[in-house]
């Protein structure tokens, strides 16, 4: 959280003549806290290790037949006080939630409880085999069974699949059993809509899973065309993959009235689930017709983004496409124990479209996101989607004096506030704002998504912040929005103060170098 | 509620600017039918830390602990001793609370990581390149599939019999969606896994054959001939390795001519689990392959004022720019996983992880010896690292693993699980044993093996 500042407290600064604050070089090229660190492969040593193990006896027998690896590695050691520097030095050059405001559209970068790191970390859930017996691990079962009852009763839907290790393995999960439901009644359909404000991820899993994608138009107030799309549904059109909320950061009010559509067209409503955050406690997708829809855990139920995953990806069933859910998946008994069906329940597995990964998910997940859902409960959930929400219409109406936002004549905001770069001048982008942010101390909102909107400036507040915070990032981004629309040239130099300047990414993909050498 | 923090007050302010009457009014574009009036029903109100806390211990107590009782399970998922330093990094707020590094210039303790982790992945594969990390091994061996029909422009994979059944069953199961025609067998009861065989399988139409080392039964064998025999034909070899660790003993996959090589990285830095969130490796080992990778790749360049920095590259390849066209519909990769196993490699060096691998050799072998003699046991493998199969007399495998746990040794994965309805595997036993067993463990192994095998044959 940013210092509250309700007294105007502001950092004394002296700047030098030129406005940049820089003082004279150093030696080390360090800046006091701000540290350079070499490349591991710069610093280790091929003969150093971090850990104390017997030497190699080189004349000990061994039973790797003719295997025996004769070529060094190619690897490099630190002690433990080496590595650890190492590691925390490179951390300081992050970014994260814990650090400060994180307003990242689409990715709820909420705040991680830390009670949920160490319940994950108990050896009875942290250090348990997936093939150990199963009278052996009752309450790992429990919890993934625990956790499936919750996000069925949160959604309204009958069903769960708790496999897929993040959102887009979701996704596909979803529309492996629409195909299996379709394939199952020998319909064989060929076309997935999907409306041009959806994640990337959205068509690119249905041609994965060998759908053609059809693009659905968006209205000017920023939702799916109802008309463009029932003008489109037809025998051929396997799904629809909408996002509700969407994109725009809007509720797709006719959501049940193109539910009815797809239904009475034959095909399934695929919800991607990623903007659940907005509605949790709220609404039930189940009652707006959805068939199948992915909950990122990373998102709504708070387990960390850790850099980029590990994420978790469960997807809710209705009736009609659950029995071709993935296996595995947890069954309890009437005497109260839990089972596992797989490959060889061979009754119970039904028409089960087959297996998305090995083992049964992404277990250190399910124990973070249930002890975030018991933490939360009914009431707090819904406390959750009330506060994400008002979050991002109080940011919403801060800006949209000054700051071009497409849609806010259509109606609240839901859990994000979405603004375009139209209004700037002097060749400014919003590529320009974001950076700008970062000097002033923000992680920047999410760029260049959706495409519907030119320039898009995504914010996701989340329900974690204060209003003190909030209030504190208004402040900044209207002052950078204020430049850029001025037209101020030295915005396109940002950001000045992050541990790296503007990056140039067209020589890393033109030329690239995806690994030391030396 | 301890994780939220507008007040009252705040909220009646923010509203007051908003312009709205409640908050009910924010959700005024959900339907009628669709808004609820209060809380959910069926679930209970919010609880303290301490209360959830009870709770979620009292599931966790309820699990057999590997690290408590002898312990043998690997079958994909190995225990090893994990430094205590790993896990403090990954606790660190700035690698635990940041996202995918979009923003490289306040992002590169993430990046440069991220490098440094496809250096080691590819140095230790012997490829030239590796990504920046998958789900788990069994997506990165489907993947791996998928980018050989890509590169070949052909359709048919053959899977080796030895390859983990489940990795396996995830291919075959992506296959039937897209199409691909997928060629696999059962596993041989046989010490040498039969390679001729499998060469045999490949044909003019092969984008690649699909090969585990060691593979599910632990066996190791030299698999050059398998590259030059589908190289021959046109087609890539993907190896395929659950246990890195491996690697610090037996030669890499990239010396002996495998194309793509992918993994489970789970055994260096990551634990146990319950099978998940796990680490998928990828790597190439001919970097004209790069352009047809999936998932998100690091690379190094300069910034404004030339010093050098990190970036994500190369994502015209990525969904988020090549929609229904890219290479895969990955999104998020397994950062946090790849830190630990980063960190993991790092305290271990070269030196460490041969060291690492020589005690993993040297336990597996006494325990393959003490479990040789045990009455009704034998040994399958003439060779193996740190796992090995055992074929018993009596019931089957799968009865006994239980019996075992009963009697507190967690000791071994019985094949009958993994290949159900498979007779000849019925009364096979794979044991893993890593640098964690002790001579006591493994000699409990061989008392309750043998007292287990003899009220089974009695």
């Amino acid at each position: 959280m940013n210092a509250p500042n309700q007294s105007g407290w502001k950092p004394a600064m002296i700047a030098s003549e030129d406005g940049m604050h820089n003082g004279p070089a150093t030696t080390t090229g360090n800046r006091a806290l701000m540290l350079e660190e070499p490349l591991l492969f710069e610093i280790g040593r091929s003969d150093v290790t971090g850990v104390d193990l017997p030497p190699v006896d080189a004349d000990a027998p061994t039973r790797l037949g003719a295997l025996g690896r004769s070529e060094a590695i190619g690897l490099v050691g630190l002690t433990e006080p080496e590595t650890v520097r190492h590691y925390t030095r490179l951390s300081r050059q992050n970014y994260g939630i814990d650090l400060g405001f994180f307003p990242l559209g689409s990715c709820t970068m909420k705040h991680n409880p830390r009670l949920n790191e160490k319940v994950a970390r108990l050896p009875g859930f942290a250090d348990v085999h997936p093939l150990s017996p199963q009278n052996a691990v009752q309450g790992a079962l429990d919890v993934i069974h625990q956790l499936g009852g919750w996000l069925c009763t949160l959604t309204g839907m009958p069903a769960v699949a708790m496999s897929p290790k993040a959102g887009a393995h979701g996704e596909l999960c979803g529309i492996l059993a629409i195909r299996a439901a379709h394939e199952a009644r020998g319909d064989a359909r060929e076309v997935v809509l999907v409306p041009e404000s959806a994640h990337g991820t959205n068509p690119a899993t249905a041609a994965f899973a060998n759908y053609r994608v059809e693009d659905i138009p968006a209205t000017p107030e920023g939702r799916v065309d109802v008309a463009a799309l029932k003008a489109r549904l037809g025998p051929d059109v396997a799904a629809v993959m909408i996002t509700n909320p969407n994109t725009c950061g809007l509720f797709e009010k006719d959501f049940r009235e193109i539910a009815d559509a797809v239904h009475a067209a034959g095909g399934y409503v695929y919800c991607d689930g990623a903007n659940f955050n907005a509605i949790v406690g709220k609404v039930r997708p189940g009652d707006l017709g959805v068939d199948a829809m992915h909950i990122n855990l990373h998102k709504t139920f708070s387990t960390p983004h850790g850099g980029g995953g590990p994420g978790s990806g469960p997807v809710v069933l209705s009736e009609a496409l659950a029995p071709y859910a993935p296996l595995p998946f947890v069954r309890q008994q009437t005497d109260g124990t839990f089972y596992l069906v797989e490959e060889e329940n061979r009754e119970e597995r039904g028409p089960s479209f087959g297996r998305m990964t090995a083992f049964h998910g992404q277990m250190g997940m399910f124990t973070r996101a249930l002890t975030y859902m018991l933490s939360h409960g009914a009431d707090g959930l819904k406390q959750v989607a009330e506060d994400a929400v008002l979050n991002a219409n109080y940011i919403l109406r801060s800006m949209e004096d000054i700051l071009h936002a497409p849609f806010a004549g259509s109606g609240p905001c839901m859990h994000e506030a979405l603004f375009g770069d139209k209004d700037f001048t002097g060749g400014l982008s919003t590529l320009d704002v974001a950076k700008g942010l970062i000097d002033e101390g923000y992680h920047p909102m999410t760029v260049y998504f959706p495409l519907v909107v030119h320039g898009a400036m995504l914010v996701e507040p989340t329900e974690t912040e204060s209003k003190a915070t909030i209030d504190q990032f208004i402040t900044a981004f209207r002052a950078v929005v204020e430049r850029a629309l001025a037209g101020d040239e030295a915005l396109k130099q940002a950001p000045y103060y992050a541990p790296r300047r503007r990056l140039d990414e067209t020589a890393a993909a033109r030329k690239p170098k995806l690994a030391f050498e030396g | 509620m301890r994780y939220l923090p507008l007040t009252d007050t705040d909220r009646a302010a923010m509203l007051e600017t908003i312009g709205a009457a409640t908050v009910d009014d924010l959700f005024v574009d959900v339907p009628e039918v669709a808004r609820l009036d209060g809380p959910i029903r069926d679930l209970p109100m919010h609880a303290s830390e301490m209360a959830v806390e009870r709770h979620m211990k009292k599931l966790a107590a309820k699990n057999l602990v590997a690290g408590e009782v002898p312990f043998f399970l690997g079958a994909g998922a190995y225990r090893h001793h994990v430094p205590a330093s790993v896990d403090t990094i990954i606790q660190r707020g700035e690698f635990l609370t940041a996202y995918t590094p979009y923003q490289p210039e306040i992002a590169q303790g993430t990046l440069q990581m991220l490098f440094e982790f496809q250096t080691q992945v590819a140095r230790l594969y012997g490829c030239a390149v590796a990504n920046a990390s998958l789900y788990d091994g069994s997506t990165a061996c489907w993947e791996a599939v998928a980018m050989a029909t890509r590169v070949t422009r052909r359709k048919r994979a053959v899977l080796s019999g030895a390859l983990h059944p489940h990795y396996a069953e995830v291919v075959r199961t992506m296959a039937s969606f897209t199409g691909d025609e997928i060629a696999d067998a059962q596993p041989a009861i046989t010490a040498e896994p039969d390679l001729d065989g499998l060469m045999a399988r490949i044909d003019d139409e092969t984008a690649c054959v699909v090969v585990q080392y060691p593979d599910i039964l632990g066996r190791i064998s030299d698999l050059t001939p398998v590259a030059e025999a589908a190289h021959a034909k046109g087609a890539l070899l993907v190896v395929v390795n659950t246990e890195p660790v491996a690697l610090g003993a037996i030669r890499s996959p990239g010396e002996m001519g495998a194309d793509i090589v992918v993994g489970e990285g789970q055994s260096l830095g990551v634990g146990l689990q319950f099978g998940g969130p796990y680490l998928g490796l990828f790597a190439v080992r001919d970097p004209k392959h790069v352009r047809q990778m999936p998932g998100r790749l690091c690379g190094e360049t300069t910034d404004a004022e030339g010093k050098r920095g990190f970036v994500l590259t190369l994502s015209t390849r990525e969904q988020h720019i090549r929609r229904e066209k890219a290479t895969s519909n990955i999104c998020t990769n397994s950062g946090l996983c790849a830190l630990a196993f980063t960190v993991h490699m790092t305290l271990l060096g070269e030196r460490g992880l041969r060291e690492l691998a020589a005690e993993n050799h040297r336990l597996a072998c006494l325990a393959a010896d003490r479990l040789a003699k045990v009455p009704g046991v034998k040994v399958l493998n003439t060779a193996f690292f740190n796992e090995f199969t055992l074929i018993l007399e009596g019931k089957p495998a799968r009865e006994i693993v239980r019996d075992l746990a009963d009697r507190g040794v967690l000791g071994g994965v019985s094949l009958g699980r993994l290949y159900p309805g498979v007779a000849a595997l019925e009364h096979a036993l794979l044991v893993a044993v890593t640098e964690t067993a002790t001579q006591e463990d493994i000699e409990a192994l061989a008392r309750e093996l043998e007292a287990s095998i003899k009220e089974s044959v009695a």
